[in-house]
């Protein structure tokens, strides 16, 4: 055979991979020396928690676009879809309050509530995607207007406020610590872990994975690539209700600014974590990593008077495109010549 | 080169030109001369370096060693098909046109006419239409590229090469995608080019088509030069000699007796699908049932639609003795019906993956358990995998993208197999692989139906289907339209029934 000839040639091309895996975690870590630099502070407790606790939305919702992206998706639907479930959860809590009363009965309403919207928002945008044969683009950029201009109707172009009676509650959701983790940050750890099992261990993420590389390919190998697929727009909206759950008791409110522009954060820590825009390659760690790094840019921004904090969405334009770069260049490694 | 002497001067020459790819040799000093006026095919076996040579040939690619000569003078041809501009025009298999522009629009392609620096359209409008009235094709210089036939695309190209004044047209197999009365046209326009004083030089698997339309072969064998001569010399059974090089029989295993009496795994009646026109018939346990056809016979399209890849629009499907009707491809592989593509870089490997998650993907649900995808086993499989089908890689974790085309193909062939079907169909199970991994390819199918697996060869390699099958459907325009066995099957009997000349009974 011809092809036992060619020698080894490649050796140092792990490394280099390695390097391309490692990116993310480097990028971070060089970031917080910065942040520490600039401000002792920046390591505190208290700041690493709230850092923490910020990270989860964005990297609750960008777990699930780490599925959608890797099986060759995008929604862009997520940040009006938060801002529609927000409005309607708190609608249906105030409603519930007369009949449930300000306990935890109207809390799991709401939150039951929450999950179905989600799962259901997520199967129209498969469903669409899929066997409606609409580019996924366009169906989540119709979604998204649609949510968005639904949420403002819900708030007759105003707020929407979750009730104070409920707001006790509820509070400790957002605010509540857990073996001194607070509780969004539990719940971030938690979609992680589930995420990366689902990604890295399961025949779904195989599948995603394997549809994102060539969906052809997919279909002939026996992957039943449309239910695959609307299944990620799923993970996606139920991650999005998850977020939202966590989100509410913030602020104990919704408007038409509700979310706005989470989508580009959510998509942009998928790929700086090193997920392949185009599919076929994806990584729950990376996307973790991305979402902190976001935060803690704009983080550090508040630490420093250094560059005005209006410049957040610079500097994470920028750290996106640098992203980008590094792994598009694909430094010591050259293509074999294709006979 | 033992060839007579040069009466006339050739017009291109390759002299003692050698290639390799890396570490891996094609060519070995090969030497071929092109005379203007000539038809001169090119033959060999898939792998033998034809494609590699017409690329030297037309500048796409460099010789490793040895020189092309352009009107006896050595010249380094211009890469990238800038060899256009010395008139050496190659016209590739899969076709160089764009398809949402027009005739006019595509034959100017990068030298449009202009006038004070706005298109002047009507010029090459009408120089267009003149070609096409010499061709006698009947299309408008208007007509947008998709919406035309092969044929005609394929005309368009040449027109695109006689316009930029092509003195040598190096065609990749031109015929292979044509119906009989295209060929006819398109050997027409050969005839004339060559009153031309145009050389021409073609490949193609048709050896009675290059009896009589070429004045000289050349025959390649695993890269090396075995012979040159004149057409009238040779017979088609001569010209397959020189390219096997070796009796049939050692390509092929010895065939297992067809058990006539085995009962029937896979029963197809009137089966109407997407290109399909009502197909029946049956596949024996054990079998090995060759099913050859022009392309665009429907042979693809019929096993598309039995193995739930494409709807079935009517008919009825037994698989085992029991009715089947597939929705998707998971049903097919449940009963135990695997369908191996002809299109190993598109529809059948993830390129961009490494071997493991390429192997075990069509079966995957038999590498998971409770807790997920069971890695180990998954290893296992593959360790398996590599010692059965011969797979080489000199780093376990390559992208498959990276191997040979022949250890790709041993690659999908595992994959289909760890489904382990009961009926195999395979399409185009040798395409573009070296001659040595095919024989290895026939020998593992002749080894899985002894071993009692029932399966379907595709073919468009008429040796092929011969060397393998215990019986033989021949397909034309959707229907099938003989069913071969024992003595009958033969190339002069398949032609007949492939190009419509003959039906048979039942049909």
């Amino acid at each position: 055979m011809t092809e036992l000839s060619t020698p080894a040639s490649k050796p140092n091309r792990g490394f280099f991979l390695d390097l391309k895996a490692a990116g993310p975690f480097v990028a971070l870590t060089i970031l917080v020396i910065i942040g520490y630099l600039l401000n002792p502070a920046f390591l505190s407790e208290g700041n690493l928690t709230n850092l923490l606790t910020r990270s989860a939305f964005i990297g609750v919702i960008a777990v699930g676009a780490t599925f959608v992206i890797t099986a060759g998706g995008i929604d862009l639907s997520v940040g009006s879809m938060a801002a529609v479930i927000s409005g309607v959860m708190i609608i249906v809590m105030n409603s519930a309050l007369e009949t449930f009363g300000g306990g935890l009965t109207t809390v799991l309403i709401g939150c039951g509530c929450s999950i179905i919207l989600g799962l259901g928002a997520g199967l129209i945008n498969g469903l669409l995607t899929t066997k409606g044969k609409i580019e996924a683009f366009i169906v989540t950029l119709g979604t998204m207007g649609i949510f968005r201009s639904l949420v403002t109707y819900f708030a007759d172009g105003g707020t929407l406020s979750l009730d104070f009676a409920i707001r006790g509650t509820y509070r400790p959701v957002y605010y509540g610590s857990v073996f001194g983790l607070p509780v969004p940050v539990w719940v971030f750890i938690f979609v992680a872990i589930c995420g990366w099992l689902l990604m890295n261990r399961t025949a779904f993420g195989r599948y995603c994975t394997a549809i994102g590389s060539n969906e052809s390919v997919a279909k002939y190998s026996a992957i039943k690539v449309e239910r695959i697929k609307t299944l990620t727009y799923v993970i996606q909206g139920f991650c999005v209700s998850l977020a939202t759950i966590v989100y509410v008791p913030r602020l104990g409110s919704a408007s038409a600014s509700t979310g706005v522009l989470w989508e580009l954060e959510a998509i942009a820590a998928v790929i700086i974590g090193g997920t392949v825009l185009k599919g076929g390659y994806g990584r729950i760690g990376g996307t973790i990593i991305g979402a902190l790094i976001l935060t803690t840019i704009g983080n550090i921004l508040n630490f420093t008077d250094l560059i005005s904090n209006y410049l957040n969405g610079t500097m994470q334009g920028l750290i996106i495109i640098v992203a980008v770069w590094l792994q598009r260049g694909e430094w010591g490694r050259r293509k074999p010549p294709t006979p | 080169m033992p060839d007579g002497q040069a009466i006339i001067q050739p017009v291109l020459a390759a002299d003692r030109i050698s290639k390799s790819f890396g570490a891996v040799p094609v060519l070995f000093s090969i030497s071929m001369e092109i005379r203007p006026g000539e038809v001169h095919a090119l033959i060999g076996e898939n792998g033998a370096g034809k494609s590699t040579l017409m690329k030297i040939l037309s500048g796409f690619h460099a010789p490793t060693s040895g020189q092309i000569l352009l009107n006896g003078r050595g010249v380094a041809l211009p890469a990238n098909g800038e060899a256009e501009n010395l008139g050496i025009v190659l016209i590739h298999q899969e076709l160089n046109l764009a398809e949402q522009m027009t005739v006019e629009e595509n034959v100017f392609l990068g030298r449009e006419i202009t006038k004070r620096g706005v298109l002047n359209r009507a010029e090459m409008r009408n120089q267009v239409q003149a070609y096409l009235d010499d061709i006698g094709l009947e299309i408008s210089p208007g007509d947008r590229i998709s919406s035309l036939s092969m044929a005609q695309k394929q005309m368009v190209e040449i027109i695109k090469a006689i316009s930029r004044d092509a003195r040598v047209l190096i065609m990749d197999e031109p015929t292979a995608v044509l119906t009989q009365a295209e060929t006819e046209l398109f050997f027409n326009q050969v005839e004339r080019l060559k009153e031309k004083g145009v050389a021409i030089v073609f490949v193609s698997h048709k050896l009675s088509e290059i009896k009589r339309i070429s004045d000289r072969v050349t025959v390649l064998r695993d890269g090396h030069w075995i012979a040159t001569s004149e057409a009238d010399d040779l017979t088609p059974d001569a010209m397959a000699q020189l390219m096997v090089g070796r009796e049939l029989s050692d390509l092929y295993p010895p065939m297992s007796e067809a058990d006539v009496d085995a009962e029937h795994i896979l029963e197809v009646e009137n089966l109407v699908a997407p290109s399909v026109r009502k197909v029946s018939f049956q596949l024996r346990k054990g079998e090995i049932l060759g099913f050859f056809g022009l392309i665009g016979s429907g042979r693809t399209a019929v096993f598309e639609a039995v193995c739930g890849l494409e709807p079935i629009q009517s008919g009825t499907l037994r698989f085992d003795g029991q009715d089947f009707r597939p929705k998707s491809v998971v049903d097919a592989r449940d009963v135990g019906l695997a369908y191996l593509t002809k299109d190993r870089k598109e529809k059948g490997l993830l390129l961009g993956q490494k071997m493991r998650p390429n192997l075990t993907l069509f079966a995957l649900p038999k590498f998971t358990t409770k807790f997920g995808l069971d890695k180990v086993s998954e290893e296992n499989a593959l360790e398996r995998a590599k010692r059965r089908f011969d797979i080489r890689a000199r780093d376990p974790q390559v992208d498959v993208g990276d191997l040979s085309g022949g250890n790709q193909q041993k690659l999908l062939l595992a994959k289909i197999m760890e489904s382990d079907p009961r009926v195999l169909i395979i399409d185009e199970p040798t395409r573009g692989i070296d001659v040595g991994t095919k024989q290895q390819i026939y020998h593992f199918i002749a080894a899985l139906a002894a071993e009692g697996v029932s399966i379907v060869v595709i073919s468009s390699e008429m040796p092929e289907i011969i060397g393998m099958s215990h019986r033989v459907v021949v397909m034309r325009e959707g229907e099938i339209t003989g069913v071969l066995t024992g003595d009958e099957i033969n190339e002069a009997e398949i032609v007949r029934y492939a190009a419509g000349l003959k039906k048979g009974p039942d049909q």
